[in-house]
């Protein structure tokens, strides 16, 4: 098996731990890792900001550098449902037939959930996070993607981990990508309300999907100096008894 | 007394007053979470609920994608059963067709079932201009008409009131327009309904004109219908020597046995009950009961124009049940008058834009962007509008509507489509903003799990960093990493 | 050019996606079918209306009477072609009253078209017994008889049954609105009381 990590662009530069926690998870589980080096974003934030024709390029882009690959695997849900959803519909705007045949052909993407629990089969990925922890379901990969409980069950298959419930959890935190500059004063406050659950579930860690949601719910927490910090579901589920190789468990761990 | 949306700001303006009204926040946080919790439980009772909204999304479909057919067939079958069909072809059409048919009948007041469509086109100022009283008979309209206030919500219009406030407004209004509220009025709902049945009453009883709208018209029999709760609407559309039903064309349903599906998706959806208390059902004049005049007014005003965009088309399938404002994380903290439209929330954020049309007004513009895209309001629609797909549609429209005119943010899509566009253009840009983060990591403050975090910013990054810490770019980025370690094959232990 | 001719001009302008070949049974609608009538109806139907906070009494016919006299106090208003063997003492026959009388009855009592088990509502198709819309309308307490053969299963199978040339009137419990802070409060404008009497 040769899977395609998509990093995501955020990642890359700004959490490049959750990448490399990727490849330590997948290559624990006997999976072939590449890393397409032609990749830069999937461009959801300019196709959710209106920008249709400024996405074309990073679509096109997309499609060639995952070309070959057998399948996709990113860490994070709204990247993966912009890969599905968005890049057909960018596609068509571009008029270029090559670009929508391209799109169609393009192997399949998996949010991590998704690909360790139905690509891999497995939930029990034989990680250890001593922490009190609670999730949250982000809205891309709850209601765009479906994920479901996949990421919960991964979650408690996790040696040591006590998972704490989260209030309200399926509610939105109100990143939204530009909605949360455009829209400042509602995102705080859908935040705000957000960051109050998470103090409320008792988890010292919150985790999740997406590292944009948690980069705005931990930078709200780390305001608040609430004392819970936030990390992407595959750092957790990329943890064992042995500090693995590639993990710094000293710092990086908090958005 | 009855004041508009004109002059609404932007969204996030108009967000910000209302997030800092703390009474408006908890009104709105307690009303939301009543309703949700109710459809949920009713929803969860009927096994094939899915079947069912892709039935309702179906019918609506089929009918507006042949609805020249079905409104000449509603036409034909209306006349048949002893209704005056008018065509509008804009608001001032339908209220023009409207205050003729008062006048018609020599009558300085008419009563009102509650509509959004009479809302949308401004009946009750047209009547006013013509001398006509329009009395708002729904409780919530009543609160919102004597509060000279505005509606805030689809189902519920008083939702940002609570009761005390109702309280006040009953006490201090209900005199100076009728049967004064008692004087000893508590602020308990039920002695709230109480004053409210006793106050319209005689207005029912001796009022020959009413209006209504209709929650759905079919096309095969020419049957008329309004869902509703109190039975104001019953009086209404019973008492009265005549009645004025303003239908939007996007409410027909093809025959009669298609109202099986949208009669159990609206109150289910709407109030979240298994049935609402009552469903008033008629086709035309029924000789010796009820109006026996009975006009009709087929109302487009910019429904055609929604009808010619493909994908945004699916708005016209709207039941208006109002559970996606219920859901809707904004809608929940910001509220209805931030929409600046009768129709607000996230139906109402892509129902508006392609009602008025983009490009032109910078408040109709703003209303796309007033969604973190979480989709909720898909999750529960019972006609499955795809209102994410939709809002992102039109911020396309938006975009593409200015484009070419100078703006900070079409800069910075450019610059961020030109960077991300080539691997090599991202990878130096990624190296310059390590390089700055390894510079400033060593002396910023840091976040709980020890990441640094850079502290307030300048100018547009002000908006994010005013409430959340900014974490530092990582001092190598994954990209560097995988090149300088072959994947981590060659990376030291 | 008419209002009526431009409209139509703008749909159809709208739809030139629509292919010309297309007609409306190209979209095709799975629906559910109504459900199998069971005789557990009967009891939903029971449990659904009282739900509502309406009164429901059952009774077998020979104690309808009994009851028709427990619940119908005072004046009560009867359509004048309800079987006269219905009749409470102190009937009020409508003869076409004007509505200001109506207001001044303290009951009506009707029959029904149908009950929906379902959803626990009532169905007047104002049929001989029914009375005219008023009728059920302006009085404070509303007591109607419903056969237990007239119970359906679902709101499906009552659309099938029901003649759409006929008024109808749906009613689900006494009047309410949730008007204020979405909290529902019994009892508007429509009858504040609504008690059936379920015979069979």
């Amino acid at each position: 098996m040769a899977v395609g990590l998509l990093v995501t662009c955020l990642n890359d530069v700004l959490y490049p731990e959750t990448g490399k926690a990727v490849v330590t998870l997948l290559r624990r589980l006997g999976v072939e890792v590449t890393f397409p080096a032609g990749q830069t974003c999937c461009g959801q934030p300019m196709v959710n900001t209106g920008y249709l024709d400024e996405a074309v390029p990073l679509v096109r882009r997309h499609v060639e550098a995952f070309a070959g690959c057998e399948a996709i695997v990113v860490p994070s849900g709204s990247c993966a449902g912009s890969v599905r959803h968005q890049h057909r519909i960018v596609a068509r705007r571009s008029g270029d037939p090559g670009l929508v045949r391209a799109v169609e052909e393009s192997p399949p993407v998996y949010e991590l959930s998704e690909y360790l629990v139905d690509v891999l089969g497995v939930v029990d990925v034989g990680a250890y996070f001593p922490h009190r922890v609670t999730y949250h379901p982000t809205c891309h990969s709850l209601r765009m993607l479906g994920v479901g409980d996949r990421p919960l069950a991964l979650l408690r298959a996790v040696r040591g981990l006590t998972l704490c419930e989260l209030p309200a959890a399926q509610e939105c935190c109100g990143f939204g990508g530009t909605f949360a500059v455009k829209n400042p004063d509602t995102s705080v406050a859908m935040g705000a309300d957000k960051a109050r659950h998470v103090r409320e579930s008792g988890a010292e860690v919150l985790v999740a999907g997406d590292n944009s949601c948690l980069t705005h719910i931990g930078g709200l927490l780390s305001r608040q100096r609430a004392g819970v910090r936030v990390m992407h579901i595959a750092e957790v589920l990329a943890a064992t008894e042995t500090p693995a190789a590639l993990a710094d468990p000293a710092a990086e761990v908090a958005r | 007394m009855s004041r508009t949306f004109l002059g609404t700001p932007a969204f996030p303006e108009a967000a910000r007053s209302a997030l800092a009204n703390t009474q408006l926040r908890r009104n709105l946080a307690h009303a939301t979470s009543t309703i949700r919790a109710k459809r949920a439980a009713v929803v969860g009772e009927v096994a094939e609920w899915e079947r069912l909204r892709r039935a309702g999304a179906a019918l609506k479909d089929r009918t507006l994608r042949h609805l020249d057919t079905y409104l000449q067939q509603l036409e034909e079958s209306l006349t048949r059963a002893g209704a005056t069909v008018h065509w509008a072809r804009d608001a001032a059409e339908a209220n023009r067709i409207v205050v003729d048919v008062a006048r018609r009948h020599g009558t300085d007041e008419v009563v009102k079932v509650k509509s959004m469509v009479t809302a949308e086109i401004g009946l009750n100022d047209a009547l006013a201009a013509a001398g006509i009283t329009a009395w708002e008979t729904d409780l919530a309209e009543l609160i919102v008409q004597l509060g000279d206030d505005l509606p805030s919500h689809i189902l519920v219009p008083a939702i940002h009131r609570n009761r005390s406030e109702v309280r006040e407004i009953f006490l201090r209004e209900m005199g100076r327009y009728g049967r004064p509220a008692p004087a000893d009025l508590s602020d308990v709902p039920a002695e709230l309904a109480a004053a409210a049945r006793a106050h319209l009453r005689e207005k029912f009883l001796r009022s020959r004109v009413a209006v209504s709208g209709a929650n759905f018209a079919v096309a095969e029999t020419g049957t008329l219908a309004v869902v509703e709760s109190e039975g104001n609407g019953r009086m209404c559309l019973t008492l009265p020597e005549v009645l004025i039903s303003v239908v939007g064309i996007e409410k027909l349903v093809p025959t009669w046995a298609d109202l099986e599906v949208f009669l159990q998706l609206l109150p289910r959806s709407s109030t979240g009950e298994r049935m609402n208390p009552y469903t008033s059902l008629w086709t035309g004049v029924t000789p010796g009961d009820g109006p026996q005049e009975v006009h009709v007014v087929l109302l487009d005003n910019g429904r055609t124009q929604v009808l010619a965009d493909e994908v945004g088309r699916q708005a016209l399938r709207c039941i208006r049940c109002s559970a996606c404002l219920n859901v809707c994380p904004v809608y929940e903290r910001t509220g209805g008058h931030s929409y600046g439209s009768v129709y607000p929330g996230p139906i109402g954020a892509i129902l508006t834009p392609m009602l008025r049309g983009v490009g032109a007004d910078a408040q109709v513009d703003s209303l796309p962007y007033a969604s973190s895209l979480c989709g909720a309001c898909f999750e529960v629609c019972p006609v499955r509008i795809d209102i994410p797909e939709v809002l992102v549609h039109l911020r396309a429209e938006v975009v593409d509507s200015h484009r070419g005119h100078p703006s900070a943010q079409n800069a910075a899509m450019a610059a961020a489509a030109w960077t991300l566009g080539d691997a090599r253009r991202t990878s130096v840009a990624e190296r310059v903003a390590c390089a700055v983060g390894k510079l400033l990591r060593r002396t910023r403050r840091r976040a709980p799990g020890g990441r640094a975090t850079l502290g307030a910013l300048p100018g547009p990054a002000a908006r994010w960093a005013d409430a959340r810490d900014v974490p530092i770019p990582a001092p190598e980025s994954f990209r560097a990493w995988w090149a300088r370690t072959d994947g981590g094959r060659t990376e030291q232990q | 050019m008419s209002a009526r001719d431009e409209i139509l001009g703008r749909i159809r302008a709208a739809l030139r996606d629509v292919p010309a070949t297309e007609t409306p049974a190209d979209i095709a609608v799975d629906r559910p079918a109504p459900a199998a009538a069971s005789p557990a109806d009967v009891d939903t139907f029971v449990e659904r209306v009282a739900d509502y906070r309406a009164r429901v009494v059952r009774c077998t016919p020979d104690e309808l009477a009994a009851h028709i006299a427990a619940e119908c106090t005072g004046r009560v208003l009867v359509p004048a072609d309800l079987p006269t063997e219905l009749w409470p003492a102190g009937a009020v026959p409508d003869h076409a009253l004007p509505v200001t009388e109506l207001d001044d009855v303290d009951a009506v009592l009707t029959t029904a078209a149908l009950g929906i088990a379902e959803t626990g509502t009532i169905v007047l198709d104002h049929d001989p017994g029914q009375g005219r819309r008023a009728a059920t309308l302006v009085p404070d307490r509303h007591v109607c008889i419903v056969r237990a053969d007239q119970v359906v299963p679902d709101v499906p199978s009552a659309i099938a049954k029901l003649d759409p040339t006929r008024p109808q009137t749906w009613i689900s419990g006494p009047s309410a609105t949730s008007d204020i802070e979405l909290d529902r409060v019994e009892g508007v404008h429509g009858p504040r009381n609504l008690v059936v009497l379920l015979l069979g």
